[in-house]
């Protein structure tokens, strides 16, 4: 193990923390909102677990960093520019078809990815992705279904889902660009190169948009900076500050 | 357009052995949906091991107004409850 780049999986960890911290924190702003209440409770099920999942990659983040942050630190006392999340997980949520658009774009990539992270040469890491496998095979088939009852729904409903799907689509292809810190972590046998995870990705949301009437855009134009923390949107700040006012205005408060 | 999901009816086996029990209703386009709401309305705390949804229209019930008839001849006949047997501990729950 001490042949790990430490600061490199320091990073990777980030990513994968910030990305289910992001996405869980915009998935929570529906609670009390969504258009039934059986579908509010599933969408706070989904944050909680992604919350829950952010616990286990950011605790053991802070741990691999050693500077005694935990995983409360490093969700509270960080700013925009140390974010490693994707910039779909931070995209707002607009309609109800559009949260479950971005939810499903996303759960495609943490399943495959997850299922990579299990046999990683880091069990720490293994371990994290056997239980957060679980929950998002759940989090899938859930989107997933949603994906396809509203895009072969009503004239109204795939309307807004082919919208939904034009907006992220270019927020996609970040998934799958791969720098120094991958290189690294392939090299440790950590995790998968992003790269090379591109192909099941494609067969999971061509069948599922296929099957929803969905035309999957053509463009692989992809708008990047969220995973190395170079440019967010103009979003994540938003979203920080009613996420962290708490923690920044009373630090170290609890109850 | 029928705007309004029908209503579902669920039940969840608890654990192994034991009989599904109603738990509530919800709201739902499908079985299949049914069966993930349920999963997200009442299995949150570890609840259960196996979920029935059943469409509420297709439960038959019996009217209120034929109570009387339906239940109160068996009120009087207190032989019929196996109230005058010890049931052995290791039975557990029946």
């Amino acid at each position: 193990m001490s042949a790990v780049d430490q600061q490199a999986l320091f990073q990777f960890l980030l990513r994968m923390g910030d990305n289910t911290l992001v996405l869980g924190h915009r998935v929570s702003e529906w609670c009390g909102h969504a258009p039934v209440l059986e579908e509010d409770i599933a969408l706070a099920n989904t944050a909680l677990d992604l919350i829950g999942q952010t616990q286990f990659w950011l605790g053991l983040a802070g741990e691999v960093e050693g500077k005694g942050q935990d995983a409360d630190a490093l969700a509270f006392r960080r700013d925009v520019w140390d974010f490693r999340n994707f910039l779909i997980c931070e995209m707002p949520n607009g309609d109800f078809g559009q949260t479950l658009m971005r939810q499903f774009l996303f759960d495609a990539w943490a399943s495959v990815t997850l299922a990579h992270l299990q046999t990683s040469s880091d069990e720490r890491v293994a371990g994290i992705a056997a239980k957060a496998s679980k929950e998002v095979a759940y989090h899938l088939e859930r989107s997933a279904d949603t994906v396809v009852g509203l895009g072969d729904g009503t004239e109204e409903s795939h309307k807004r889902m082919q919208a939904a799907l034009e907006y992220l689509w270019p927020y996609v292809g970040e998934m799958f660009v791969s720098d120094d810190v991958d290189t690294a972590m392939v090299a440790a046998g950590i995790a998968p190169d992003p790269a090379s995870l591109r192909a099941e990705y494609d067969a999971i949301i061509t069948r599922v948009l296929t099957q929803a009437t969905l035309d999957i855009p053509q463009s692989a134009f992809a708008h990047k900076g969220g995973r190395d923390g170079s440019i967010h949107t103009e979003h994540l700040g938003h979203l920080l500050t009613s996420m962290q006012w708490l923690q920044r205005v009373y630090p170290d408060a609890s109850w | 357009m029928q705007n309004e999901w029908p209503l579902w009816e669920i039940f969840i086996r608890g654990q192994h052995g034991m009989s599904h029990r109603h738990v509530g209703s919800l709201h739902a386009p499908d079985a299949e949906m049914a069966i993930k709401n349920a999963r997200d309305v009442y299995t949150r705390r570890n609840e259960g091991v196996s979920i029935w949804a059943v469409e509420a229209k297709h439960i038959a019930a019996t009217a209120p107004g034929e109570k009387g008839p339906l239940f109160e001849p068996s009120e009087s006949k207190v032989y019929r409850h196996p109230t005058f047997f010890d049931i052995p501990e290791e039975v557990g729950a029946m």
